[in-house]
């Protein structure tokens, strides 16, 4: 239910875009002024959340301990499931944004024959999570020759290694069907793992569809409905450089393209897709576990009143002597 | 705010790449390509068309080489009728070249700008004259 609705919602996105240019002609709304607002929304969204984050006050150490952590010296710390020091965070934060690792630790329990309880590692959700990441860079970083002039040199070695199956005319690139396969597989584990898709939300479905839309669209204006290029890139070269024109006969399917990905970045600060920032703001994982070593402070402790024993005793010594009670001080 | 320095470092590094492409563009004139028409066998042409329709050749011609090629090398067929009834020789030197003789004011133009090198020149010619 949740995944029919998330799939409705964006095809009607798409019908909103293909009918808007279609039918009511509204390229310059959809050419220039969503993806401006699209922007817009997306950039102060996502720093309006990380101020957010980062006022919100960690005041003890509380990253995720998954190894030993650093004791007497004869011990082995395990120094990136376990940082004590800046650079052991900045090692484990790297492996986490670069490589998942923490997803490639990802254990499953069995019950076999036996009856003999097994543990093994599933890897797939690594492997899909990290190939469809990954290719969304790519293809992110690939689509600069639109936004450039002259383009840098770069994009075109990116892009030649990408392409170097040389299937066809437009060549394939290999980045842009992986993404489709890859957002495809994280979508179909949801759907076929009951106890994943018993947790799946609409929030769940909803950017993955997206981003599948968005793929999609992007692989059927390469390969098969085939855009005007030069006019695009005179509507993003525009857009990149705030004149923004609309070039006459660019088909609609770019718009569709278009106003999915400005449906996508207006959707990042409001979903979990802003993981992209929260990843670096969980003090789970960038905190270095010194709690034995270095003394922190609650930064919000106000100065409490004592009364020490000696101001107690100060006040009734004489009565105290009088009852016969020891005193430090005579 | 609690380690304010790394965060708005992390920020502006954020923002700074995705407003790069305009600082990269500002101040530069858009080099909007020109393809030139201007070669002899074009100039002698009574009705200046392509094979199909210009609109189409700008968005399409790419699939249509790919067709071309392998309608000739798999099917042996090497005549292509265009929508408007002529016929034309499917070949990349001796039909597309022969009229757009200018490879470098003509293909050249747009294909910097969209920044695709088509790798067909390191075996075929780029035109009959320069072959000779
Ligand atoms: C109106 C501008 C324009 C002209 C003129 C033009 N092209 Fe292109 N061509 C393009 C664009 C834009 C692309 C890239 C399309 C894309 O990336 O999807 C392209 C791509 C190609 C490709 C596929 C390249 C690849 O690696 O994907 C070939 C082959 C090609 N053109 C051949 C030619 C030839 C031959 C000529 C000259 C007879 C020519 N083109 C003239 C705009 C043009
Ligand atoms: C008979 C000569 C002739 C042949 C053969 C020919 N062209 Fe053309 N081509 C032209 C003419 C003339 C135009 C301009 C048409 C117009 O402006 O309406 C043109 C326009 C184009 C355009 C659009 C340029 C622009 O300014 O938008 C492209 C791209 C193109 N040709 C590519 C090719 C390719 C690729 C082939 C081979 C498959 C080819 N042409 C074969 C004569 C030819
Ligand atoms: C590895 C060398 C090579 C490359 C690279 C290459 N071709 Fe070819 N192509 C050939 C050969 C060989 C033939 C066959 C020629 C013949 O039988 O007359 C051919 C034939 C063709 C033909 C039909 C016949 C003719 O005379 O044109 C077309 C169209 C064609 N190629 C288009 C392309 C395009 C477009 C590209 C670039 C995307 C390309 N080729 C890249 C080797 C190559
Ligand atoms: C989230 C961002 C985006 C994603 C994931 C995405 C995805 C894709 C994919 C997978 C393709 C197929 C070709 C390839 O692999 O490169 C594609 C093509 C394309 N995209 Fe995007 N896209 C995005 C943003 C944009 C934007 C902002 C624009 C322009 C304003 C754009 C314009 C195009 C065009 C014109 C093509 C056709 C390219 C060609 O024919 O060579 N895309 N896109």
């Amino acid at each position: 239910m949740n995944a029919i609705l998330s799939l409705f919602a964006v095809i009607g996105l798409a019908l909103i875009a293909f009918i808007g240019v279609k039918v009511a002609h509204l390229e310059f709304l959809f050419g220039t002024a969503i993806p401006y607002i699209a922007l817009a929304v997306f950039l102060i969204g996502v720093i309006s959340r990380v101020l957010k984050w980062g006022r919100t006050p960690v005041p003890f150490r509380i990253p995720t301990t998954c190894g030993q952590q650093q004791s007497l010296p004869w011990i082995k710390q395990s120094k990136l499931d376990n940082p004590s020091t800046g650079a052991g965070v900045i090692g484990r934060m790297f492996l986490e944004v670069f490589l998942f690792r923490s997803l490639f630790s990802n254990t499953k329990f069995e019950l076999r024959e036996g009856p003999k309880l097994a543990y093994s590692s599933t890897r797939w959700l690594w492997l899909g999570g990290l190939a469809f990441h990954w290719t969304f860079f790519v293809v992110l970083i690939r689509h600069l020759r639109l936004f450039t002039e002259p383009v840098p040199g770069f994009l075109h070695s990116i892009e030649a290694l990408d392409g170097f199956l040389q299937v066809g005319i437009p060549g394939v690139l290999i980045s842009g069907v992986v993404l489709l396969f890859a957002a495809t597989y994280l979508f179909l584990r949801r759907v076929f793992i009951p106890s994943v898709r018993y947790i799946s939300l609409a929030a769940d479905y909803f950017p993955l569809f997206l981003i599948m839309g968005v793929a999609l669209s992007g692989i059927l204006m390469r390969y098969v409905v085939r855009v005007d290029i030069v006019s695009v890139k005179m509507l993003t070269m525009g857009l990149a450089s705030l004149s923004p024109v609309v070039p006459e006969g660019i088909s609609a399917i770019f718009y569709v393209h278009l106003f999915l990905v400005s449906a996508l970045f207006a959707y990042i600060p409001y979903s979990k897709i802003m993981h992209l920032g929260g990843v670096f703001l969980s003090p789970t994982r960038n905190l270095a576990n010194n709690s034995r070593m270095v003394r922190h402070i609650n930064p919000w402790n106000y100065p409490v009143e004592v009364h020490t024993y000696e101001e107690y005793e100060n006040d009734f010594r004489e009565k105290m002597k009088k009852a016969g009670l020891p005193v430090e001080k005579e | 705010m609690y380690n304010g320095g790394k965060i708005i470092v992390g920020i502006a590094i954020f923002v700074g790449l995705f407003v790069f492409p305009i600082f990269y563009n500002m101040g530069k004139p858009s080099a909007m390509p020109e393809p030139k028409l201007d070669t002899p066998v074009i100039n002698q042409l009574d009705e200046k068309r392509c094979v199909e329709s210009a609109d189409y050749m700008r968005a399409n011609h790419m699939q249509l080489l790919d067709e071309w090629r392998d309608s000739v090398l798999r099917d042996g067929n090497f005549v292509y009728e265009s929508s408007n009834g002529k016929k034309y020789v499917m070949s990349l030197q001796n039909t597309c070249m022969h009229c757009h003789s200018n490879k470098k004011e003509f293909c050249d133009s747009c294909h910097t700008y969209a920044n695709v090198k088509p790798y067909c020149w390191s075996c075929h010619l780029e035109s009959k004259e320069k072959a000779l």
